[in-house]
């Protein structure tokens, strides 16, 4: 043991691997900071300099750049409000509030140095467990996994917010979204209605930029601010690393719950962030302010994400199923450099193996490192004026919206979920519950189906199982606990409907909200209709899920219609019910216009024509900037889309210009 | 009269292109395509780091330096629709100038083989200039009380149960050719790769199960050694006629056909062994292609055909290929042209028994 050990320490440990290493983090890091982008384009980018490494170098450039993709994206999410990819969507609750109060270095700071952290304590434990990973990993059936499953859906009691009605029935809108498409059980496809795009579903990451980006980007162009506002930056990059050391114990335990759910193949990363950040907003007692800037909020999820990255290695090492995007990468790389994963990477490939757990801890404080010297400088783009800052924000989702399949309807997607993310957010309905719902649709489906498949409804007394099931009460415990230590004796009893102002009265202070959920409902009995006409395995989900989230909306009706003043169902940003916040004063619709137009524009020019006139009409019309100003801002934009599009092989989506003429490169 | 010049006519034009095949011999040809300082796209309607990925990256810098010209070769992944999207682009929108290929695989076949609504392109109007052929082998679990495929009776007996990923993908394969043995199995669906097939064959949730070459090599080889598997049958490979042999890399291996006629006596023949043959050529012997769009010139396609037969004998090439894609002979020329033929070609009345077949049997809607 001890020389498999040496023999990997003595691999990394060497000039050459560090170098190439701190090559691969470097283009990561570049690529990484661009929301959307990621892993895959990074592989592209240095796929073609593999070919002529050794199996030791070439395999520390990948690593180099697997390591920072969960890092570096986190300057998207805390600076700008944009997920840029699955892994990072939880740190947006608390990260971006962290920026618009002024605290944009301190919460990127307390994230890079938590993810740190949680990379090397996800690279210890995973030393010990890599040796008994096979039996414990097959040791999760389906029907373990379904139980995970639900066990991340009862964080959405953590999450939803004052009202638990509203996020139920967030968590069915997730639910139904996300049973679009096709179904596991049959193949056949729900609710497609002929649009191909539907076949495949809607992408999770096109869900978080339009729940959570588009809402950001429209409110903060109609207050015309900077993103931090009047306050500054404030505290630096040291009040951050503090804020980990402070809470090393909340590090600790979500590094340890990254590490151990990245581990599990099928679960997949993207609810490992909710369910720490879950974990975080249940067990804190001490001053709880999660959702308006909690650094807590932000260590949570980061500390867990980094240390999954390391998890996933297992699934991927061992049995050739990635758990994760970058893992899907790691894993063609594995495969051209001519490593087959197997059991032989626990046997006679453990020090491969070693070398690989070893070197993504190495990378990743390598990473963390870099990101902690840049947060102070980067965070600066958070006193822009935000109006010059707005169009190359709106691209940059735009952009991040299309990266994997690149057309028109992703940027449709955006837009249609976008307008549900602003009402969602005006009214209130907690937008995580949707996305912990959407994320686990299909997995909840699959696993209840196969579970039931293999092992009949027995399967619910299997000791892994009931092992869950006892995890999942004690987390709903911990959750009720924390929500009444963290409510006043009024909120509790404000649940209870009692006599208010009456119904008229109330109908008519809250008919905008009463229409939105009238529109939900709406689409709980599509998704009924559309669930009644498959076969039975095809439909008994989607099914269930629509009729609960219909009852629950339903009872959101009824706190409207005959609750009284002080419901917590009751939220309207723009008539300051329910809210703490200013409403601004510009219209709403008057900002999602922008993103429409650059939508209609590309629909008819392509992207990049679309994207020069947007550029220009924006900065004048709106921004009233300078020709000078607009042209630079423009040229700029343009310049960096073109650059990154040439050096990644990328196609921008056509419009009917390009249907008709064929244009040169990047028109085309 | 009129008849008479039409047919002057037609043969004047067979002659005419006769002649222009004549002159584009091999040699010839090659001045006329120089790609120096171009870029070739290579449309791969799958996402980055999955095996046509993979498959196409290795192969790019190959290519690149076999091309005349040497261009650069980019893989441009167009992913969406289980392959369709970025294979109807390829149809729609790709010019028969060289500078545009497409890589398709098995799921690019079987959708356009049952008919597919979303598929909106042929097969027979492209020419296939390369084909990577690949394996597959079936295995059950000790616990069917079998020890090998001799004991396939006691197979047929009981209920066996196999982890699928859906009745339209590669899946089909083996489906077809357990319904060719009378094995009763009980597909459970919902499994979103082989990979996720095999831990459950690992737990003992399913008992039967097959994996393709390189990772029956991986991983299910070690379970054999350990007493935990045991392999069935392979998918077997076709020769220079489209005959089926036994694969080279599990020379022990029955094929089907000759499990086949140890449970009937006979060969296999008639419409569901027609349709075996189609769906396994498209899904395994001639899996992955490369093909060029409609209206590619002949000298364009000996030009590519050529860059390949060049690849193949590239030294450094032969030592990298066994390790990334597996050890099977990459085709191009007569022999890709006839695994092209026999893996995207099915009779209607083949197509619509299978087509019938699922629908009763899966649900499976391919009408909407």
């Amino acid at each position: 043991m001890t020389e498999i050990f040496l023999s990997a320490l003595t691999d990394i440990l060497t000039f050459q691997h560090i170098g190439y290493m701190l090559l691969g983090v470097i283009v990561g890091l570049m690529i990484g900071v661009f929301p959307g982008l990621g892993g895959i384009a990074g592989l592209s980018l240095v796929l073609p300099f593999l070919f002529g490494l050794d199996t030791t170098s070439a395999l520390a450039l990948l690593i180099g750049l697997i390591a920072v993709i969960p890092t570096s994206d986190t300057f998207a999410s805390v600076l700008m409000g944009i997920p840029g990819s699955s892994a990072s969507q939880a740190t947006v609750l608390d990260g971006f509030p962290m920026s618009r109060n002024g605290e944009a270095a301190r919460a990127l700071s307390a994230a890079f140095f938590a993810s740190l952290v949680g990379g090397i304590i996800g690279a210890v434990i995973l030393t010990g467990f890599v040796l008994v990973a096979r039996p414990v990993i097959l040791s999760f059936s389906s029907a373990e996994l379904f139980m995970l499953s639900v066990f991340g859906l009862s964080m959405v009691g953590v999450l939803a917010g004052k009202s638990l009605v509203k996020g139920l029935a967030a968590c069915g809108i997730g639910l139904v979204i996300g049973s679009i498409g096709g179904a596991p059980a049959t193949g056949e496809f729900r609710m497609v209605y002929g649009v191909d795009y539907l076949y495949d579903g809607i992408p999770l990451v096109i869900i978080g930029l339009g729940l959570f980006a588009v809402p950001e980007i429209v409110d903060l162009l109609r207050r015309d601010r900077s993103i931090a506002g009047e306050g500054g930056l404030g505290a630096g990059w040291f009040a951050g690393i503090s804020d980990v050391i402070r809470n090393w114990w909340l590090t600790l335990r979500c590094s340890s719950i990254g590490a151990m759910i990245g581990a599990i193949p099928g679960l997949g990363g993207t609810v490992v962030d909710w369910i720490a950040y879950g974990h975080a907003v249940q067990s804190t007692k001490k001053n709880p302010h999660f959702g308006k800037g909690d650094v807590r909020g932000v260590i949570a999820p980061e500390s867990a994400n980094n240390a999954k990255e390391g998890g996933g290695l297992l699934p991927t090492l061992l049995f050739g199923i990635p758990g994760s995007g970058a893992m899907a990468i790691f894993l063609g790389g594995m495969v051209i450099l001519g490593i087959q994963p197997g059991p032989s990477m626990v046997g006679t490939n453990l020090d491969m193996t070693y070398t690989i757990v070893w070197s993504l801890a190495l990378a990743n404080i390598f990473g963390a490192g870099l990101c902690i010297l840049l947060a102070v400088p980067i965070s600066r783009l958070t006193l822009i004026p935000f109006k010059l800052l707005a169009p190359f924000m709106i691209v940059v989702i735009c952009f991040a919206s299309f990266q994997a399949t690149r057309i028109l309807e992703d940027m449709l997607a955006l837009l249609i979920l976008g307008v549900l993310g602003i009402y969602m957010r005006r009214f209130g309905w907690p937008r995580p519950a949707l996305l912990i719902g959407f994320v686990l649709a299909t997995q909840a489906e699959t696993y209840l189906y196969q579970a039931v498949q293999f092992y009949g409804w027995e399967f619910l007394t299997r000791t892994g199982v009931l092992i869950i099931i006892a995890l999942t009460a004690g987390s709903i415990w911990l959750g009720v606990r924390a929500k009444i230590s963290s409510s006043s004796r009024d909120e509790l009893l404000a649940e209870e409907p009692a006599h208010g102002p009456g119904v008229a009265e109330n109908i008519r202070a809250r008919w905008p909200q009463l229409v939105f959920a009238g529109l939900m409902l709406v689409g709980f009995g599509l998704a009924l209709q559309d669930a009644l006409q498959q076969s039975f395995l095809g439909q008994v989900f989607p099914l269930m899920m629509a009729a609960a989230g219909g009852v629950f909306t339903v009872a959101v009706i009824g706190f409207l219609v005959f609750g009284r003043v002080s419901t917590p169902a009751a939220v309207d940003g723009e008539m300051g019910i329910g809210t703490d916040e200013a409403v601004p004063e510009r219209s709403m619709p008057a900002s999602l216009f922008w993103l429409a137009a650059l939508v209609a524009l590309t629909w008819m020019t392509g992207f990049y024509i679309a994207m020069l006139v947007f550029f220009v009409a924006f900065l004048q019309f709106r921004a009233r900037a300078s020709w000078l100003m607009t042209a630079l801002l423009t040229a700029g934009a343009a310049g960096f889309v073109l650059l990154l599009a040439w050096s990644l092989n990328m196609r921008f989506p056509g419009g009917l210009l390009q249907d008709m003429y064929r244009l040169p490169w990047p028109f085309s | 009269m009129t008849d008479i010049t039409r047919f002057t006519r037609r043969a004047l034009m067979g002659a005419t292109a006769m002649a222009a095949a004549a002159f584009a011999l091999p040699g010839a040809a090659q001045a006329d395509y120089d790609f120096s300082g171009q870029t070739v796209e290579w449309i791969i309607p799958f996402a980055t780091g999955g095996g046509s990925d993979t498959w196409a990256r290795f192969n790019a810098p190959f290519l690149s330096r076999h091309l005349p010209g040497n261009p650069t070769v980019a893989v441009v992944n167009e992913p969406g629709g289980g392959s369709t999207r970025g294979t109807n682009l390829f149809a729609q929108r790709a010019q028969p100038d060289g500078l545009t290929i497409l890589g398709t695989s098995g799921s690019t076949q079987f959708p356009y083989l049952l008919g597919d609504p979303r598929v909106r392109y042929e097969y027979q109007d492209w020419s296939v200039v390369m084909v990577s052929p690949t394996g597959g082998v079936a295995y059950v679990s000790p616990t069917t009380g079998v020890s090998s495929i001799e004991d396939v009776a006691d197979l047929q007996g009981q209920r066996l149960t196999y982890a699928s990923q859906g009745a339209t993908s590669l899946d089909l394969v083996p489906m077809l050719a357990f319904m060719l043995l009378d094995l009763d199995v009980n597909y459970v669906f919902g499994f979103s790769g082989r990979g996720e097939g095999r831990l459950a064959f690992e737990r003992g949730e399913t008992n039967i199960d097959y994996q393709t070459s390189s990772a029956f090599i991986n991983n299910v080889t070690p379970l054999v050694e350990a007493g935990e598997a045991i392999p069935l049958m392979s998918w077997g490979v076709l020769d220079e006629d489209g005959n089926p042999q036994r694969d080279p890399t599990f020379p022990d291996l029955p094929i089907m056909e000759e499990v086949y006629e140890m449970v009937h006596g006979e060969a296999p023949s008639g419409d569901l062994y027609d349709a075996y043959k189609a769906f396994n050529t498209a899904g395994f012997a001639a899996q992955k292609m490369v093909v060029l769009p409609e209206g590619a010139s002949d000298e364009l396609v000996e030009t590519y055909r050529q860059a390949w037969r060049d690849v193949f004998a590239d030294p450094e090439y032969q030592e990298t290929v066994g390790d990334v894609l597996g050890a099977y002979g990459q085709v191009t020329d007569g022999g890709a042209e006839a695994l092209f033929r026999a893996g995207t070609n099915i009779g209607d009345d083949v197509r619509s028994m299978i087509v019938e077949m699922l629908e009763q049997n899966y649900n499976v809607r391919l009408g909407d």
